[in-house]
């Protein structure tokens, strides 16, 4: 099998979603008519831009072996607080409010980082807790009113509608170009910067990581800080692409994002997945949500087909993906060590469980 | 233990607080403590203290289950799908307790038998089972139960006791048995402590972790019947967001969120506690998201403050034993650096 020593098993992972993102749509051109259109695409493409933009974040999150739930209530928080601000203001600079948002997000995410990393609270505690504080913030601070689509300043209005490129019928939104910016960027950062690589190595094994000089917890509150900034910049495409924005906003986004960056194949033990395998995940469901919503009837399905996917996702992550994995690996050592009778028959269980957790994080 | 001792345990801090707050709670209503305000502050939250009880099992066991409050959902929406379209509701809250423990079936197959992660597992389980009931209701909201389906929800069983608060009491007992008196307990503690030790050891692990998932939800979906009755109506989105409440009941109770440490009596106190809070949150006419983020903070605090405390207690400990050694004076210890798992 020379193949493997091309190949590495996660990129197994992302060809077979490709797949099953081409097969999803397919089946949905039999079921919806005019599917194959430019405005399916320019519908799927704006939903899916703002889970993947969230989705990086928690990548980074999800590869320190932590997990990030409070994403949705520092979206709306963000969407909410920018789109006030620009009611108030109509002339604050276009790049001034992403910045703003960016930040309001990144200090959200700070305090996120301090708890887990400083204050050695699990992440799941903390992003539990301030999931209901920041939306409670919210609530608070918003006095139930509603931040109005004509009430903002025009640029903002018509910003959804910018394209940055036409082929025949398909647009790219500039919220899509902005997603696939972050995307390419960060998948760059996490493949080959130092800080990508620390990353992965927190996430396959903590102590090791420690021992061998990395600063660990500064680069987990790193993490935390750079999901909530970058979950600040959605907030502000979920505001540019709706408009409206009431105290509810984004709820529940978090569980998308999340299945998205588990079903693009990042690791929730930490240590293994990719950006990109974390955007197909949310091109994905995506494309099925926007799609059901067409099918109408069959809208309610929604969160049981997400909750499936999720678990589909992680199951074969424990299985397959380790089975392959055990091939890769299995090869490197065969090729090291020519393989002996004792060392195929003879290895204790405990040895061959150890075996298999190294192997898993290899 | 030492007097002094048992005056610094978190059971006695829980104590305190308790007293505090009710005493606060006196000086806003002054008939606070009457019997019927006691059961009022009971009944209003009566679900989510069922669950906190197996779940505090689960979590010492060092597990942890997301996808109680959308079992509760899924089960209160079934009964009320199935009576809907003309099922007996005895039938309809048999089937309901049926699903549960399907549901808790499968929670506990993928993490009991195929290793995977339990928040990951019942993460699914959350968005999942939620899922299952907006197919069954999507956006109806179904009510007109019969009279003594409802009557049991909301008025007392015996006096002014409804039977869900009978109920929590009952199984108060029956799970402080269980987790400190009981060999299954034991296996809970150990298992929480040391997963591999205790499968040398001989424990059943996995039986004990899918005997935990499934009585997990199964109380939920008894948990989610009562809420129907409770409240007489039932939508898709019932119980949701429920598992912050049970989940800080639970880490406020003193239960370690890695397993293995936890008292019944610590999460009974928490209970009393997070209830009280609630009601007096009430009393001073809070709206319910500023309530929800009071409990959010509480469930952040109640495991940062143990932390910062041994972090003191080891800092003053390493002065203490610095200054007494001069030649250490000035070193520095490396410490490990923990990060949330």
């Amino acid at each position: 099998m020379k193949l493997t020593r091309f190949i590495r098993p996660e990129q197994v992972r992302e060809f077979s979603l490709l797949v099953i993102i081409a097969l999803v749509i397919v089946f949905f051109g039999t079921q919806i008519e005019n599917y194959y259109s430019g405005r399916t695409f320019t519908r799927v493409s704006t939903s899916v831009a703002i889970i993947a933009v969230v989705a990086v974040g928690q990548t980074m999150v999800v590869l320190t072996r932590n997990i990030d739930l409070s994403v949705g209530s520092i979206v709306g928080f963000t969407a909410y607080f920018v789109g006030q601000q620009l009611t108030r203001n109509n002339d604050i600079a276009p790049l001034l409010a992403v910045f703003f948002a960016i930040g309001v997000g990144g200090l959200m995410g700070l305090v996120n980082g301090l708890l887990v990393a400083y204050g050695r609270v699990p992440a799941i505690v903390v992003t539990l807790g301030t999931l209901a504080i920041y939306r409670g913030m919210l609530v608070e601070y918003s006095d139930a009113q509603t931040v109005l689509t004509s009430q903002l300043p025009d640029w903002l209005v018509n910003f959804p509608q910018v394209n940055l490129l036409t082929v025949g019928e398909v647009d790219i939104r500039a919220g899509v170009g902005i997603a696939l910016g972050v995307v390419i960027l960060f998948q760059i950062i996490l493949a080959y910067a130092p800080f990508g690589r620390r990353l992965y190595a927190i996430g396959s094994n903590p102590d090791a990581a420690v021992m061998a000089g990395i600063p660990s917890r500064r680069l987990v509150m790193l993490a935390f800080v750079l999901s909530g900034a970058m979950a600040g910049l959605a907030g502000f495409m979920f505001l540019a692409r709706f408009g409206n924005v009431t105290v509810v906003a984004a709820q529940g986004l978090e569980l998308q994002v999340v299945a998205a960056v588990v079903v693009g194949g990042v690791n929730i033990f930490g240590g293994s997945g990719t950006v990109l395998g974390a955007l197909l995940g949310a091109v994905l469901i995506g494309t099925i949500e926007q799609s059901l919503i067409r099918m109408r009837i069959n809208e309610f399905w929604k969160d049981a087909l997400l909750g499936l996917f999720i678990l589909l996702a992680i199951a074969s992550d424990a299985i397959i993906l380790n089975r392959l994995r055990n091939l890769w690996s299995g090869n490197t050592l065969r090729r090291r060590t020519p393989q002996t009778p004792e060392s195929s028959v003879g290895t204790p269980l405990q040895e061959q469980v150890k075996d298999q957790k190294e192997t898993r994080h290899a | 233990m030492r007097r002094a001792e048992w005056l610094r345990t978190w059971e006695a801090l829980l104590a305190v607080l308790l007293v505090v707050v009710v005493a606060l709670n006196l000086r806003l209503a002054p008939n606070y403590l009457s019997p019927n305000n006691l059961v009022d502050i009971f009944e209003l939250s009566i679900e989510k203290v069922i669950v906190a009880l197996i779940m505090t099992l689960i979590i010492i066991n060092g597990e942890i289950d997301l996808s109680v409050a959308s079992v509760m959902g899924l089960s209160a929406s079934l009964v009320a799908y199935l009576y809907q379209n003309g099922t007996a509701i005895e039938v309809a809250m048999l089937a309901a307790l049926v699903v549960g423990v399907i549901c808790g079936l499968v929670n506990g197959f993928w993490v009991a038998y195929v290793g995977l992660p339990s928040l990951a597992v019942t993460l699914a389980g959350l968005i999942g089972y939620r899922g299952l009931a907006r197919i069954l209701l999507e956006q109806n909201s179904v009510g007109g139960f019969p009279q003594w389906f409802n009557d049991l929800g909301q008025r007392g069983f015996i006096g002014t006791v409804p039977l869900s608060v009978l109920l929590f009491f009952i199984l108060l007992i029956v799970f402080t048995v269980i987790l400190h008196y009981s060999a299954f307990g034991r296996y809970v503690f150990i298992i929480g402590n040391n997963k591999e030790a205790a499968r040398f050891a001989g424990v059943r692990v996995r039986r004990v972790k899918m005997t935990l998932f499934v009585v997990s939800a199964l109380i939920a979906a008894l948990a989610g019947i009562f809420y129907a009755m409770r409240l007489g109506t039932v939508r898709a989105d019932a119980a949701e967001g429920f598992e912050l409440d049970i989940v800080t009941i639970v880490l406020l109770g003193g239960v370690s969120i890695f397993g293995g440490k936890g008292t019944m009596i610590g999460v009974g106190l928490s209970i009393l506690l997070v209830l009280n809070i609630r009601n007096g949150m009430n009393l001073a006419t809070l709206t319910g998201h500023i309530q929800t983020s009071v409990i959010g903070v509480l469930l952040i605090l109640s495991v940062l403050v143990p932390n910062l405390a041994q972090d003191a207690q080891q800092f003053w400990r390493r002065r203490n034993a610095a200054s007494r050694i001069p030649s250490m004076q000035g070193v520095k210890e490396e410490r490990p650096g923990a990060i949330g798992d």
